[in-house]
């Protein structure tokens, strides 16, 4: 993190991954940089640190950001997931499980950007429509996969909801 | 050998190797690697094309006592990134040849600071006159390489193509463009290194070739090989696009850390990848073409040339690529292909995934098209008169020894696309107006897989297998993971060999410490040749214990650990290390460059259907159906997922992807303005394999990596062409590009 050169720094209390957490930055800094570095949360990627590629996405009260357009200030109080937060006790989740088992990873700097697309975007649309699952990807870009893998991954993670209410 | 009759793995979907690790983010890339103390490094660039530089200039206010400030003058041994030749300077020393020439290397603990150093340093250039195209290179405008701007030249010849153009019923000319293509991996190139007295030099980084690193390394340190390390980590795609620019932010990294007695860090920023990083060659080729009235090749004379940049890195290769494919899956009996390489104030162009394929196969397809509307032939129909076949000779003079067929590639091609009907319906549809224009189109060609002629035999790949007595088996090569698969490969060709579980596999990470030099990661060559190594050395390892009478010869999976504990106890160490040796029916001639171009050929027919909206001049790409014989399939989902990225990164360089250029600078360096795919612009891939197997690959699998990227632009600009009656001569198609088109065939 930046050490300021007598820029002020803020101190921000919030929750990542269902634990509460308290950091000190520089207001901007950007999100993606506090979890990385100050959180140690290294699974959140930056691809393009411009809001393009969608590498860096994460939960933020419900809703997929991009955490290099995220300042450090707008986290107070938030409740953010990321990568880490997705599989419970060491065990995949439905997405996960589907991305591993369809081939929806190949070189896996966008898996978990886009592993958190497809986790909001069933949260909002359980059963998607195949355009809302384009859309739904639409902010995420994949440079290996060609997106049909990945799309899916989304429908088997679908299924697999059905299976297991 | 007595292989079981069944495949227990290969031909399986098994999940990928490292795929845990991706999908739980706990994976680590290089960029995730700290060390305590560590520096981060940045790079000053000359932003001049070409000139002498005539001083460095510090600015005020920044700390500079604080910084670790590298020059040319602190490189310990030879100033060059040794590749092919050593033309390339690792940093500009009193000249510079392209904008984007390292200068000046930076090292600060703080990130920030250092950011805002490196734009405090200013270069000092008095400009020599530059040239960007390949016109001017071939003009001489200026001399900037050598004393011609010739990196290279090719001439394939076979029979007389000027005595059989004289001859010719039907000549028809063409000349084709294609544009420099971004690899755009998601994870921009980086490296951490560390310098110390008893260790040497030692790299971390994201990588496609180890021992090209290590080669450039021991250069410019002049350090004997043990004292140089390079290390793969996690790599976020590559694409080519870290096939041989890693050797760069290694050496830099390296100086760094040489100097300040730190561990330094270099991550590129998505701007400075895009700026200074290799891209896919630009282009451009001309055909002339003689046939017989009804359609049959008699001569082919094709001149291939492409724009290397500044200096040649590796030019020549990718111009022998393009040259070979020049003349595709046809017979011919005179052809002649005359290949050029050219210098011009770029930034080095490199390999990209097709390594010239692409852009000679483009202008090739596009050519076929335009050849069957001169001679009054559907284009298949032309396709189909000049195939080649099994025992016929491609235009290097190599007999196709495969059972190949082109003709069923296409047909089944055809089946699932249903071509015929729509290429009819949509030519109705058309001529009835309306604002959307309808179009269907293909490509057939051919790919070949490993490095070229006497590549293999040159570079002597190795591998290497070691058993623990709790029957673990670890496969040593020096051949990386990327997302394309390798150590899903090789743990499957090992495990099938081996004839035990997938998970008793490990694959150890390239390390140039602890791995055989396996070759370069590179030419759809690491399922094909190294994985073929690995089942040689897992074949080995099964008869080292069965020939000790430790097992026998069907023996099941549960045996396999003790076998090896009791070998590794009355015997030693379980290992086995394998070399790759040419087979002898294989022949190249480097001086007439004929004969065995690649001991095999993927073979491939593609078809795009596309709408064009004739107000905006968007192309969309509405299905695609890609069918391809590459021999056995390992890993159905691997292979597919492989084909389908490479259909979406030829969709890219067909419609999307255009790097513009401002006196040799890309300036459109960011993800906001130079346009890949994304999940809205791809069409349904449907992929389709025709299973030959391949006696000398592993399990019977040819290489696949590059294939789909030589086949889809040309597939895309025949479907534009069906769609508009527009005549495709470069790409990308770009709405703005086809606008003009339109333009100026309806003024």
């Amino acid at each position: 993190m930046p050490d300021g050169n007598g820029t002020r720094r803020i101190r921000v209390a919030c929750e990542v991954n269902g634990n509460a957490v308290a950091f000190e930055s520089v207001p901007m800094a950007r999100l993606l940089d506090v979890l990385r570095e100050e959180l140690g949360l290294t699974g959140t990627k930056e691809g393009c640190g411009e809001g393009e590629c969608g590498a860096c996405a994460v939960e933020m009260d419900g809703a997929l950001v991009n955490s290099c357009l995220v300042p450090a200030l707008q986290a107070e109080g938030a409740k953010i997931r990321t990568i880490e937060g997705v599989a419970h006790g060491g065990r995949l989740d439905a997405v996960q499980q589907a991305f591993l088992a369809h081939g929806g990873a190949q070189c896996g700097i966008c898996t978990p950007g886009m592993i958190l697309a497809a986790e909001n975007l069933l949260a909002r649309h359980p059963q998607p429509t195949a355009a809302e699952i384009r859309e739904g990807l639409a902010g995420n870009l994949c440079r290996c996969t060609g997106y049909m893998k990945i799309f899916e991954s989304v429908v088997a993670a679908c299924r697999a909801a059905e299976r297991q209410p | 050998m007595t292989q079981s009759t069944t495949a227990r793995l290969i031909g399986k979907p098994v999940q990928r190797k490292e795929g845990r690790e991706k999908v739980t983010g706990s994976a680590r890339y290089v960029d995730d690697i700290t060390f305590p103390d560590m520096l981060h490094g940045a790079t000053v660039r000359s932003t001049v094309p070409r000139g002498r530089i005539a001083g460095i200039h510090f600015g005020d206010d920044i700390p500079w006592n604080e910084f670790t400030i590298v020059t040319a003058k602190d490189i310990p041994a030879k100033n060059c990134v040794a590749l092919l030749i050593e033309d390339q300077p690792c940093l500009a020393d009193g000249v510079v040849n392209h904008p984007e020439e390292a200068v000046v290397l930076l090292a600060h603990r703080d990130k920030y600071l250092l950011e805002e150093a490196r734009r405090a340093v200013r270069i000092d250039v008095d400009p020599l006159p530059a040239i960007f195209t390949i016109e001017d290179s071939l003009a001489k405008k200026e001399i900037i390489w050598g004393d011609d701007n010739i990196f290279k030249s090719f001439l394939v010849e076979k029979g007389d193509a000027d005595a059989a153009m004289a001859t010719a019923e039907v000549i028809v000319e063409g000349e084709y463009e294609t544009g420099a293509q971004e690899q755009l991996y998601i994870e921009p190139q980086g490296m951490i290194a560390q310098v110390s007295g008893a260790e040497g030099v030692t790299v971390w980084g994201s990588l496609q070739c180890p021992y090209y690193v290590h080669k450039a390394l021991k250069g410019i340190f002049g350090l004997p090989a043990e004292r140089i390390r390079v290390v793969q980590t996690e790599t976020g795609g590559g694409f080519g696009g870290k096939e041989e620019y890693p050797s760069m932010i290694a050496a830099h990294s390296a100086l760094l850390a040489l100097k300040s007695g730190k561990v330094v860090k270099m991550i590129y920023d998505r701007a400075e990848d895009m700026a200074a990083t290799t891209k896919r060659h630009p282009s451009r080729t001309r055909h002339r073409t003689g046939l017989t009235r009804d359609g049959k090749l008699v001569a082919m004379d094709i001149d291939f040339t492409i724009d290397g940049g500044a200096y040649e890195t590796l030019s020549p290769v990718v111009l022998s690529r393009g040259t070979i494919h020049a003349a595709g899956p046809y017979l011919c009996a005179n052809v002649r292909v005359r290949g050029r390489a050219v210098a011009t104030n770029m930034p080095p162009h490199g390999a990209f995934r097709g390594f010239g394929a692409p852009q000679s196969v483009f202008a090739l397809e596009r050519h076929m098209d335009r050849i069957a509307e001169t001679v009054g032939i559907a284009p298949d129909e032309l396709r189909r008169r000049n195939f080649i076949h099994q025992g016929e000779t491609l235009a290097v003079s190599q007999v196709v020894r495969e059972k190949v067929d082109m003709e069923k590639l296409m047909n089944r091609a055809f089946e699932l696309s249903d071509y015929h009907a729509k290429r009819e319906r949509f030519c109705a549809e058309n001529a009835r107006g309306g604002a959307i224009k309808r179009g269907i189109g293909f490509a057939a060609f051919l790919h070949g897989a490993g490095f070229t002629g006497s590549g293999e035999e040159y570079l002597a790949s190795e591998a290497a297998m070691e058993a623990t007595p709790e029957g673990r088996v670890r496969v040593l090569a020096g051949s990386t993971e990327m997302g394309q698969g390798t150590n899903t490969i090789f743990t499957q060709i090992a495990a099938e060999a081996l004839g035990i579980d997938a998970d008793h596999i490990e694959i150890v990470q390239p390390d140039t410490a602890h791995v055989p030099n396996s070759g370069p990661t590179v030419a759809s060559r690491t399922t094909m040749i190294v994985g073929k190594l690995v089942e040689s050395a897992a074949k080995s390892i099964r008869q080292s214990l069965v020939e000790s009478g430790l097992l026998k010869l069907d023996y099941s999976a549960p045996e396999f650990g003790p076998a090896c504990a009791r070998y590794i106890e009355k015997c030693g160490a379980l290992k086995s290390f394998v070399k790759y040796r040419q087979p002898k029916d294989l022949h190249w001639d480097d001086e007439k460059y004929q004969g065995d171009a690649y001991g095999a050929y993927g073979w491939a027919v593609y078809v795009a259907e596309v709408s064009v909206d004739a107000r905006t001049a968007e192309t969309r790409v509405d299905d695609f159906v890609a069918v391809q014989e590459v021999g056995t399939i390992i890993n159905p989902v691997l292979a597919s997922g492989q084909v389908e990225g490479g259909v979406a990164q030829g969709i890219g360089l067909a419609l999307y992807e255009n790097v513009v250029w401002q006196q040799g600078r890309m300036v459109n360096g960011q993800m906001t303005n130079y346009i890949m795919p994304t999940s809205m612009d791809v069409p349904p891939i449907r992929v389709h394999f025709e299973e030959v197997p391949y006696e000398r690959g592993p399990a019977g699998a040819k290489g696949i990596g590059e294939l789909p990227l030589d086949g889809t632009a040309p597939a895309i600009a025949n479907a534009i062409a069906h769609a508009t009656g527009i005549d495709i001569r470069k790409i990308p198609v770009t709405p703005e590009a086809l606008a003009g088109l339109m333009e100026t065939v309806h003024a």
